[in-house]
């Protein structure tokens, strides 16, 4: 019987897996794509960005956020709405919450991650996350003008959030217990700049401080937050950003690292497997343009970058060929859309340990405006370009400092 | 094969002109342009590009 690959998880990860596979020669047959949601693959980003503006109700969403789906990976095996709830790593066998069983030879986890939440209770109606479809129409329909919205963690996410909740007309906090927004992934310094911008259009900042409790009334209303310094934010719309976990406790009990997300090598496979890949968000693999370190990389170049990877490796095996030769060493980039102006980041700065500007000024929101290219070094090496409101092409022509 | 980018959707992302710079560049003006006929030698870049494009604006036909 021909060789079956069982890719657990329908986002972008799964898609791109599918379609490296049969473009690799395997038949559409020989693939099976298992999904918690029930809907095909579709894409997150604008769900925090222009879409969230005017998302109508989730049949308009998805189709405007939907793949397309190639002619052999749409005659593939698609179990969507059936999440897998354990694999048997020892008979190959993926068992899905509606009790059926999947046999494979190789087994690709693309499970991506879910948002976690602030652990207190209460404000059920009125709390939000950001990860699918469902999350984004129920937010919408919350952010109405004049709402008092507070955003709890400044990563990109809140802050997107932050800055459409904005335009929208709602009263907007954030409230970061870090300091400036998204300095884990971006630095201190242009995160404050940042900072200085979300503040000229009106967002306000809640820095080095927690949320400590959620303020509710008598029914169960929720009113506003207290945070960690003792004052009080007033609420109508709770939106928790705050980070996500990856989805792997399917896989437990088996002996597999999963202490963040599944651990990887450079073919994307579990060590010592040749049966068992990582793909995307849920992935924690080593990127020897970098070093040695075992990262997960919440980018939308990932899951497509990883894929290719892991289904090349997939596809040699099974031939009982051995995998690639080469390093995987891929460029990770990701965007941002925050009021109307583009972040693109080409590399890593997450890891830097010092920033140059290499064009325009952070200095103030005009002067971020009119456009900046920051250059992140690490030991003096470059490590990654950050280009804020600049042209496009001009934002390419940066990524020439990775070079030097 | 012919290529079609549909600029009501592109979002300037520039992934393209990674993935595919024999195909994609930018004018100095800022917009986009690419090679609307693509021969076989190049079908693979133009498909890199139609994958990373995040917007899904890059169509491939024939
Ligand atoms: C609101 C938002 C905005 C973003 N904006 C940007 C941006 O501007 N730029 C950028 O670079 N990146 C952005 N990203 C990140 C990007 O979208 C992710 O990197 C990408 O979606 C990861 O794809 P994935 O397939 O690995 O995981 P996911 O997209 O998380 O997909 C995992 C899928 O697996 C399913 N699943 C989970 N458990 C199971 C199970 N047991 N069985 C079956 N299926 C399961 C899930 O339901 C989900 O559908 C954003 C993400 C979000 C949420
Ligand atoms: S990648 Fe897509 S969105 Fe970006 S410039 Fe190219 S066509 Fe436009």
């Amino acid at each position: 019987m021909a060789p079956r690959v069982v890719v657990v998880g329908a986002s972008l990860g799964g898609l791109r897996a599918a379609e490296a596979l049969t473009s690799l020669g395997l038949a559409p047959g020989q693939v099976t794509i298992v999904g918690a949601e029930r809907h095909p693959p579709y894409n997150r980003p604008p769900l925090s960005k222009e879409l969230l503006e005017d998302l109508g109700d989730i049949p308009d969403a998805f189709a405007k956020t939907a793949f397309r789906l190639k002619p052999e990976v749409a005659a593939a095996h698609w179990r969507l709405g059936t999440p897998a709830v354990a694999a048997d790593l020892g008979t190959r066998l993926v068992h899905l919450s509606d009790g059926s069983t999947l046999p494979y030879d190789a087994l690709m986890v693309a499970t991506g991650l879910t948002p976690r939440r602030l652990p207190f209770p209460g404000g059920d109606r009125q709390r939000f996350v950001l990860r699918t479809l469902e999350d984004a129409a129920a937010l919408r329909q919350a952010l109405r003008p004049e709402h008092a919205v507070v955003v709890v963690g400044a990563g990109f996410i809140g802050c997107e959030a932050a800055a459409t909740a904005a335009k929208l007309g709602c009263s907007v906090t954030v409230v970061e217990p870090q300091g400036a927004p998204m300095a884990r992934a971006i630095g201190a310094e242009v995160g404050a700049a940042l900072q200085r911008l979300h503040t000229a259009r009106g967002v306000r900042f809640r820095t080095k401080v927690g949320v400590l409790e959620l303020i509710c009334d008598r029914s169960g209303t929720l009113k506003g937050v207290r945070l960690s310094d003792g004052t009080e934010l007033e609420a109508d719309v709770l939106v928790e950003a705050i980070g996500s976990s990856a989805n792997v406790d399917w896989l437990r009990g088996q002996g597999l690292d999963l202490s963040n997300g599944l651990l990887c090598d450079n073919h994307m496979r579990v060590e010592g497997r040749g049966d068992l890949y990582g793909i995307g968000d849920v992935a924690r693999f080593p990127n020897p343009l970098y070093d040695a370190e075992p990262r997960r990389v919440e980018h939308w170049c990932v899951p497509g970058q990883t894929a290719r990877r892991a289904a090349e490796t997939v596809v040699a095996t099974l031939n009982g060929a051995p995998p690639p030769e080469a390093e995987f060493r891929p460029l990770p980039s990701f965007w941002s859309d925050q009021h109307g102006l583009r972040i693109q980041s080409f590399g890593l700065p997450a890891i830097a340990d010092g920033i140059e500007v290499l064009e325009g000024a952070l200095d103030t929101p005009q002067t971020i405006e009119r456009g900046v290219a920051i250059g992140y070094r690490r030991a003096g090496r470059p490590v990654a370009v950050l280009a804020i409101a600049l042209p496009p092409g001009r934002a390419l022509r940066h990524r020439a400092f990775l070079d030097a | 094969m012919r290529m079609c980018v549909d600029m009501k959707k592109c979002q300037y992302h520039g992934q393209c002109v990674i993935a595919a710079p024999d195909l994609f560049s930018f004018a100095e003006d800022g917009s986009l342009k690419w090679v609307e006929t693509i021969d076989d030698s190049l079908r693979q870049q133009a498909e890199d590009a139609a994958d990373v494009c995040p917007e899904q604006a890059i169509t491939l036909e024939g």
